[in-house]
């Protein structure tokens, strides 16, 4: 047996509607952990080899659901989904809260391997050492919340009650709403109403295996710890400590609706065209007081709970019900649209999370269609109907375009990099220029021009995951904690937890939790300078091979979006700019310090080092290696 | 001194680190399915804690055909004898809120002790700020307190409809 892990993973073929247990080697957890470092090591090993002829949404991808050691351990329990992403065409680890990811350990599994395709509408159900596949063609359509209901009723009505054993608590569920059945790039793997895995892609994944949702039910517990005492005291040592991150317990992330625009002018305004604002009804106050009817509300372990529930009780948009929304969704749904009403904002947040919808992704295509229509280059035809700023009704519209893949509704539905292809192409200008995206994946709410925020000039332009803010490629690479630039996230994605529960607590502490349960006896050393250049070089290495829709160039491609290198034109920033000279000195010091050429390219001793060499070969192989 | 675990529902943000440390003490893992208390969530947002509330009549003490289950005198909590305990599942039957269920490996049945009077689910729940439980006293036993502690022996989804209604302002299950 392996400390922390049940040692085993759960191989589903919808081809052939099979399922087997794969044993997971300790060699193999020691070297990746879990989650999304041990996504790199099965997809090199599976699909490395024919990585640029693997369509993304094709039958022969994978979709991989990962937990780790630390989940349900460390507060804050998340699951990975990853695969090869049909937004980067490279691997992304994506990440989701919920009680899924605990009651899958418990149930027995460490993750699930998903291969093949469904010939009709199917969900996986597992109860223990119990797993089908059954149909859901009663559910394929439907929409977030009606999908949860039904699949929740169903399972209650058949386990939830039984004479003489008493009640079981519900399962964890993971499901696609209408956008990922549709294979919209930007669909979500979504998880209760509100939580969803957007980064990648993962929900239009599913919906081209034909997979509706996985109902998880375990009634073991969680693997069993190397140190259950030692464990217990790092456990509630890290509650106390996360009583001390106050901001993030009472307004959650959405007090970043006013404060990142108007505090450190890096919140996406109008596509980006500017990163400040001071409009006051942004500001918590008013959410807090019209629209939040829980104040704290968390997932397994959390002490943080900087979720927030906002529910609109009259008014036209009535019955719309979502999180705080976080600030990403504001920023991308509300700001990026120039729409600041609290209302609105929570309707049209509540909209993406019953479309299945990546409220980032599709936030940032929407507002690139806004600014087409805003230069004339699309017009009421392209469109439909007018799309000003701040039109949260136009907005609503053609989100459920795009859910639907309903006229131009069908182009933006490939996500900003491929939509802006195909818009270029038919209209003969380049807009690529407006695309704010890195190597198809839209960047977060944090820019990078007033040097305020966390993200640096590097952050997205170099990061194996393009422009996820959550994995920024940020210098150096030691901080000291489980953050987000990529180091950190690496560890909060592979031992599988939410970094928004490691923000306010010491490395030290996070390391010896992960010591004292699995007793791998890994040091911060270790992981900075082993761990975190092994995953990166795999992810950057299939990255760069891509295809077979999208290829991207080493250097050229590692750049900011063209709208990072005009001058901010509002705020107390105004004329801020990416500075080209710093931004390549800190592109070559990025590369460096991962033992990569400077193309970022990892050199053939580093591979060798890291016991990698048949990626190595494989680079060789393809003349990467020069 | 009798004591018992009040319950402000609507405070409770489903974050089960209850859940946690009442299988830390009582089974000395993390599980879920065999804490004493557990928190069940058919609808996001609608979380009820769900743990005996010790009635004053102890229906499932009297209904128990092994007497396996007892009273303990010094809390008022309901203690069961495994070694008596066959897992007939007649408490559970007889529990106006289906709250004892079995063990999921040992077959016993398993309802709150109320930790000898010192209950791990409200310190936690206190420490962190949450208040969705909190312990209350008695200097003697009341029966006329009865009726408001059988108020929280409810199945969780009667609860959960409440709750809707207060939260949502309609019903959303």
């Amino acid at each position: 047996m392996i400390y922390g892990y049940n040692g085993r993973v759960l191989e589903v073929d919808l081809s052939r509607g099979s399922v087997k247990e794969e044993k997971l080697d300790e060699s193999i957890a020691r070297m990746y952990i879990g989650g999304r470092g041990l996504a790199t090591k099965i997809l090199w090993d599976r699909l490395g080899r024919r990585w640029d002829s693997i369509d993304p949404l094709g039958e022969e991808n994978l979709l991989l659901f990962l937990a780790g050691p630390l989940t349900g351990y460390y507060p804050g329990a998340r699951i990975c989904v990853s695969g090869k992403s049909p937004q980067s065409n490279g691997i992304i680890g994506s990440t989701v809260s919920s009680e899924f990811p605990v009651e899958l350990r418990c149930a027995g599994y460490d993750g699930i391997i998903v291969s093949g395709k469904a010939e009709n509408p199917v969900y996986i159900s597992i109860f223990d050492d119990d797993v089908e596949i059954r149909n859901a063609s009663h559910i394929w359509g439907k929409k977030g919340r009606e999908t949860l209901a039904s699949l929740l009723k169903e399972w209650v009505d058949r386990y939830g009650w039984k004479p003489g054993r008493g009640l079981l608590k519900e399962p964890g569920v993971l499901y696609i709403g209408p956008a990922g059945e549709k294979m919209v790039r930007t669909a979500s793997v979504m998880s209760k109403w509100t939580h969803a895995a957007g980064y990648g892609g993962y929900g239009a994944v599913m919906g081209s295996k034909n997979l509706k949702a996985i109902v998880v039910k375990g009634t073991n517990p969680l693997p069993e710890a190397k140190d259950m005492v030692e464990t217990e005291k790092l456990i509630r040592e890290i509650w106390r400590l996360h009583l001390g991150f106050n901001n993030m317990r009472f307004r959650g992330t959405a007090a970043g609706f006013l404060s990142v625009a108007a505090a450190t002018s890096s919140e996406p305004v109008r596509n980006w065209q500017e990163e400040w604002h001071d409009r006051i009804e942004t500001s918590t106050a008013y959410y807090e007081a019209r629209l939040w009817v829980k104040r704290f509300w968390g997932d397994f372990g959390c002490a943080i709970t900087c979720l927030k529930i906002a529910c609109i009780k009259s008014g036209r948009f009535k019955g719309y019900i979502t999180d705080n929304p976080d600030y990403e969704m504001q920023a991308y749904l509300g700001a990026n649209l120039g729409i600041f009403d609290p209302e609105s904002v929570v309707y049209i947040c509540a909209l993406a999370d019953e479309l299945g919808l990546c409220g980032i992704q599709t936030g940032n295509v929407l507002g690139f269609a806004a600014e087409l229509y805003q230069r004339g280059i699309l017009d009421e035809n392209d469109i439909g109907f007018p799309l000003r700023w701040g039109d949260v009704e136009a907005f609503a519209k053609l989100m459920h375009m795009i859910a639907y893949r309903e006229g131009i509704g069908d182009i933006l539905a490939e996500g900003t990099y491929r939509a802006a292809r195909i818009i270029s192409a038919r209209k003969g200008v380049d807009v690529l220029k407006y695309a704010v995206q890195v190597k198809g994946v839209a960047v977060g709410a944090h820019g990078v021009r007033s040097g305020l925020d966390y993200t640096m000039e590097t952050a997205y332009a170099c990061s194996t995951q393009g422009g996820d803010h959550t994995s920024v490629a940020n210098i150096p690479l030691r901080s000291g904690r489980v953050d987000l630039r990529e180091s950190g996230a690496l560890f909060a994605d592979s031992a599988v937890l939410c970094a928004f529960n490691s923000f306010s607590v010491e490395g030290d502490i996070v390391f010896r939790l992960l010591n004292s349960v699995t007793g791998f006896g890994i040091t911060m050393d270790d992981w900075y300078n082993v761990y975190v250049p092994r995953m990166l070089s795999i992810q950057r290495v299939l990255l760069l091979i891509g295809g077979p829709d999208a290829y991207w160039k080493a250097v050229e491609d590692d750049d900011n979006p063209p709208r990072f290198y005009d001058p901010l034109p509002s705020g107390f920033k105004a004329g801020a700019v990416v500075d080209r000279e710093k931004f390549e000195k800190l592109r070559r010091e990025y590369f460096e310090s991962l033992g990569w050429d400077k193309r970022g390219i990892p050199r053939e001793d580093t591979l060798v080092k890291l016991g990698l060499s048949d990626v190595a070969d494989e680079l060789k192989r393809r003349n990467l290696l020069r | 001194m009798p004591i018992w675990i009040a319950r402000d529902y609507p405070r409770c943000t489903g974050c089960r680190k209850c859940e946690i440390v009442c299988s830390l003490k009582h089974e000395g893992r993390i599980w879920p399915e065999a804490s004493r208390i557990r928190i069940f969530m058919y609808t996001p947002g609608l979380e009820v804690p769900h743990l005996c509330t010790q009635c004053m009549d102890y229906p499932c003490v009297s209904v128990c055909p092994f007497q396996a289950l007892s009273v303990d005198e010094s809390t008022g909590a309901v203690l069961v004898d495994r070694d008596k305990c066959t897992g007939c599942g007649k408490c559970i039957e007889a529990c106006p809120g289906a709250v004892p269920f079995i063990h999921p490996r040992d077959g016993y049945v398993v309802i709150c002790d109320l930790c000898g009077g010192d209950p791990e689910c409200v310190k936690v729940c206190q420490e962190v700020g949450y208040n969705a439980l909190v312990l209350a006293k008695l200097d003697k036993p009341r029966p006329d307190f009865d009726v408001l502690k059988k108020g929280y022996a409810r199945k969780p989804i009667d609860v959960a409809k409440d709750l809707s209604i207060l939260i949502y302002g309609e019903e959303v299950i």
